[in-house]
Formats: structure tokens, sequence, C-alpha cells
């Protein structure tokens, strides 16, 4: 089968690779026909993610048709599915409370060392996103095996159009959980940092969870367009100093919550950032959490700090005294996607939420370099890209 | 520990000795002396009894145990192991000399390039959590030190092996199955 593969920084091929099988008898092959790329690959492409391979396939928001299953799984071939890109037991003591990212069992025991020593311990396993996550090929690709085949995959009924629920694989509950864990109450302004997919998301629940404002912080024009559509207040960092806008916006009070949908590779053209990225570098310190700092220090007394951007090792410079002195909650983690699948996708069904708005480009799975280069490059335009397995590769007499 | 010359003042802390610093009391879990003592603990939520009868039950050991190559079990006390090491494969004799139903299961190892050792044990973990299964190694390295450090360097250590198979343990017993990305009877990528 074809396969958008890891070679190197910047440097991702679609090859001919083994199709999939079935090894454990829960596991079921999918036959992929709508795959994203995520604003988390590009951590991959950037080569900031260690423990990859060359040949590694990668992907992990996909949907499409069960082909085959094993002996225990109980989906049936011909069912439509959206996976979760988290893989869960669905029986150790994490998944009995929801908690599926923490899941103990998806992660073969011959890989959790990296995350044992990393974080103290094992993190879940997920779709193509290193060795570290099991090393389990991604859904970038024509077909993918899925392990767990009972407890993730969600099945969508007939006439519903892909583009419709694939990103209930990640992005969506993402956005979910974020504004979740923000602890939303009536009355409350809430600002997020980031305007990619997670922080848009965030934005349209946090405004169905019942916040009173939303303000939403970002330097790309046609983000900061998204998020005022989404019903946002809009700020600049670029143009605009953040900390005194949100203070006056909020009457004094600073944001009741704040969200930061950044993560680790955080711009900022200010003396923190540089020294972050100089250490970064050099290896002093491998995040460069900027978003987060000033998201701190804006949340009004006894706030709530969401955190759904993805860090992965040590933060320099984090300002804890201000966490602490002013009695802020800090709540984080990877999608529980399971947890929310359900709800959201008859929110969904019933019109309530549309994810539609967010998708910029779609083009063949054989022209997903291109799709990589574009989402990293040009992100004021491009902010979503949906790869097609059985589209035919574009044109290159026709390419701009 | 340190000598607070306060009467009444602990002596020792509650942590199981193979977790100390000090080397003669992390031998103090040895049962032969061995110089080489580690340990793990998981909790898995089956109960008590189902864990320790499936261990008992030596045969099964291979099903999680992955550098095991053979377990031919002799008799009640006897089984002959063959395990494939850093140089090639070990085999030895394991003698069972602790069994306490449900809770514990020594060995000891005879006719052996490598003395080992060690037990495993079942608790109750808290309510509602299921059982938490210790297993210690204790062993004498081949060629000392720089044996340990060349296995260790190969993933082959009994520590690692030990950490491994106690997950592979939990993954079968609570899902079923062995996480894993490879088809069976095919070399891992790595």
């Amino acid at each position: 089968m074809r396969a958008l593969t890891w070679h190197g920084k910047h440097d991702v091929r679609v090859d001919s690779v083994p199709d999939p099988e079935i090894i454990n008898p829960r596991d079921a092959i999918i036959k992929i026909t709508s795959t994203a790329i995520c604003g988390s690959d590009l951590h991959l492409y950037d080569g900031y993610i260690p423990t990859m391979k060359a040949g590694d396939i990668l992907g992990h928001e996909f949907m499409g048709e069960v082909v085959e299953t094993g002996p225990k799984s109980t989906l049936k071939k011909g069912q439509r599915v959206v996976v979760p890109f988290v893989i869960a037991c669905g029986s150790c003591y994490h998944c009995s409370k929801q908690q599926y990212s923490g899941c103990d069992n998806g992660n073969p025991a011959d890989n959790q060392d990296i995350e044992g020593e990393l974080w103290g311990q094992v993190g879940t396993a997920l779709f193509g996103y290193s060795h570290m996550t099991g090393g389990y090929p991604g859904g970038q690709a024509e077909y993918v095996r899925v392990p767990f085949s009972d407890v993730g995959p969600i099945v969508i009924p007939d006439g519903v159009d892909d583009d419709k629920v694939l990103f209930l694989s990640d992005i969506l509950p993402t956005g979910w959980m974020a504004a979740e864990n923000a602890d939303i109450e009536e009355g409350d302004i809430v600002a997020v940092w980031g305007c990619g997919p997670v922080g848009l998301f965030a934005i349209q629940s946090a405004l169905l969870m019942g916040a009173h404002r939303v303000i939403a912080i970002d330097h790309f024009p046609h983000r900061l367009q998204l998020a005022k559509g989404l019903g946002a207040e809009v700020l600049n960092f670029e143009e605009t100093d953040i900390y005194d806008a949100l203070m006056t916006m909020t009457g004094g009070i600073g944001p009741d919550a704040v969200i930061d949908s950044v993560g680790l590779e955080s711009h900022g053209m200010f003396v923190d950032n540089i020294v972050d990225q100089i250490k970064a570098s050099t290896f002093l310190a491998t995040d460069r959490p900027h978003a987060l700092r000033q998201a701190i220090v804006a949340c009004r007394k006894g706030g709530r700090v969401s955190v759904p951007g993805v860090y992965g090792g040590m933060l320099d410079k984090f300002p804890f005294g201000a966490l602490m002195e002013k009695g802020l909650t800090l709540k984080t983690g990877q999608t529980h996607v399971q947890r929310y699948l359900p709800a959201l996708l008859s929110a969904i069904m019933e019109d309530k939420i549309d994810t539609t708005f967010l998708i910029s480009d779609r083009m063949a799975l054989e022209d997903a370099p291109k799709g990589y280069k574009k989402f990293h490059d040009e992100q004021n335009v491009c902010t979503k890209v949906v790869l097609k397995p059985d589209w035919a590769k574009a044109d290159p007499a026709g390419e701009a | 520990m340190a000598d607070s010359g306060h009467p009444g003042d602990i002596a020792r802390d509650d942590a199981p000795a193979f977790t100390s610093k000090d080397g003669s009391e992390r031998g103090e879990a040895a049962a032969n002396g061995e110089s080489s003592v580690s340990g793990v603990a998981v909790t898995i939520n089956r109960p008590r009894h189902e864990l320790y009868a499936y261990w008992r039950d030596f045969g099964n050991l291979a099903t999680f145990m992955l550098n095991v190559e053979a377990i031919e079990v002799r008799d009640s006390q006897r089984s002959h192991w063959r395990v494939s090491g850093p140089n090639g494969s070990y085999e030895w004799d394991a003698i069972v000399t602790e069994d306490v139903d449900g809770e514990r299961i020594g060995w000891q190892a005879g006719n052996s390039d490598v003395p080992n050792s060690g037990w495993v044990s079942f608790h109750e973990a808290a309510p509602g959590r299921g059982t938490v299964v210790t297993a210690v190694i204790a062993y004498d390295p081949p060629a000392g030190i720089l044996g340990k450090l060349v296995a260790k360097a190969t993933q082959q250590e009994p520590a690692i092996q030990a950490r491994r198979d106690l997950r592979r343990f939990k993954q079968l017993m609570e899902t079923g199955e062995i996480a894993t990305t490879t088809p069976p009877n095919r070399e891992p990528k790595s």
C-alpha cells in the first residue's frame, strides 16, 4: 500500500509499504477514506520528537471502512468508523475512569522505558507518533491496523460526509476537553491563546458551554478572522500588548479562565522566548512556553488554566509564583478522546457543531508532502489539510 | 540510615530492602547473597489468587516472558528453563524454595551458568484496584560489573526484562492481549 513516511527533518515521502495485518484478536483493519495532518505532526516534521525512525508511517487523524476484523473485535466489515488517535484498552484503571490517554496497556512493554524515564510513568500509545508512543503505524496511508477496535472507533451513520466527522478523531474532542478543563461558569470571560484548529474548537466549545465572552489571541489575520466568525473577540499579539488589553477588556480583573492551545513551539519576539530558543537549540531546555507564561500572568486570582497545547520536556522560567500566589488551578493532558465521542457525534448530527469551516486544503495522499510543506510554511491561509487516499495525484502541469 | 542518636527514632524506613541506596541492605533481598538485586511492582486489576495460579503453572510464563525460549516443568518443585541472554542461550533448573498459596513463590537456580534467585509476591492493592505483583530478581552477573553493563546496553539485563515481563503480564491479564506492533514469527523492526 502507499503511505506517508518520515525520513528526517522536513523530509516526508509517500512510499510503497507492506499492508497491515491482524495481529491480536481485538484488532481491525480500516481502509482509510480521509485523513488529516495535525499541528502535532509538524513537531515530527520539524524534528522535535525523539525516537523516530526512517520509514515510520505518520498520521493520527483518520477514518474509513472496516475491511477486516480479528475474532474478538466488535466491528463489522463495511462499517464506517472514525478512530481516536489514542489507543486505549478499556479495562485498566485509567480506562475505567475514562482517562483513556492514560491507558496502561496500549504501549508495547519494550517501548515503555523512554516515557517512563522522561515523565515518571508510561504514557499511552498513539497512532503514528514515534516509538516512544508505541511505534504504531499511522493513518496517513491507504490502510491501518487498529488495536482494541472494540474500545476506540465510533460508527458513523450512512449518508454523513467524511469531512463533517473526521475531526472527531482528535482536534474536536481536544478543543472540547480544553474548554471543559477551564471549568466554565456563567458570566466567565475566557481567553484562548492560539487560533489553530484546537484553539478554534476550544473557542466554539467554550461558547457552547456558556462562556459570556471569549477573547482569542494569535498573529495570523486569517486565523483571527475564523475566530471572530465563531463569536470571539480577537487580539493580535504583534500589534497589541496582550496583558494590557486583557486587563482592560475584563474590567481590571483578568480572564476567569485561560486556555493555552499553542504548546511547545510557541512564537514570540520577546526576550524570554529568544532565551527559550537559544536554550532549546543548545538542549538546556526543550520547550518554549511563551504563550503559557502570558496566560498564567493574565489569569485572574482564583482562575483556571487549561493546557491542551502539547509539551514534552522541561520548561525554563515558569511563573510558578504567579500560579501559587493567585491560587490558580491548572488542568492539562492528552485528550481522552473516547470519553467525548458519542456526545460530540450527536452534536454534529444535530448541527450544533460544524467543523468543516476549518478545512482549507483537500488533496490526494500522493500529494501529502506538499501538504506538509504548505501547512508548515503558510500558516495564515492553510488551517487544515485533509488527505484523500483514493484521489489521484495532482497533475504536475496544474501546480502553482 | 544515619544514626540520629535520639532514643525512639526510627532506624529504618518502610521502603522495601531492594530500593535501598545501600548495597548491603539491597543484598538482604537476595536469597544466596547474589550481588545484583532489583525489584519491580505492578498493580493488576485481577484477583490475587487468579494471578498466583497463572504464575504458579510455570508453563504459562513463556506467554509473557518473551526472552524465555522454553520451560519444561519436571515436577511440583522443579522446572528446566532455557532463556536467551546477551551471549546466547542460558539453561538452568529452577527449584521452588517457597510457595505460599495465593501470596508468594520463591525460587533458586541450580546448575546455572548465572546463579540467580528471586521471588514474586501477590498482595491486595487498595480496595477496587486489584493485586500488587512484586518481583525481585537477584543474580551474579556473568563477567561481573562489565557483563552487567553490556547486558544493560543490549537491554537483556534481568531488571529490565523483569519490568517488561511484568508489564506484559498486566496487559495479558487485564486485556487478554499483549500490545505489539510486530506480527508473530517475525523479527521486531528494532
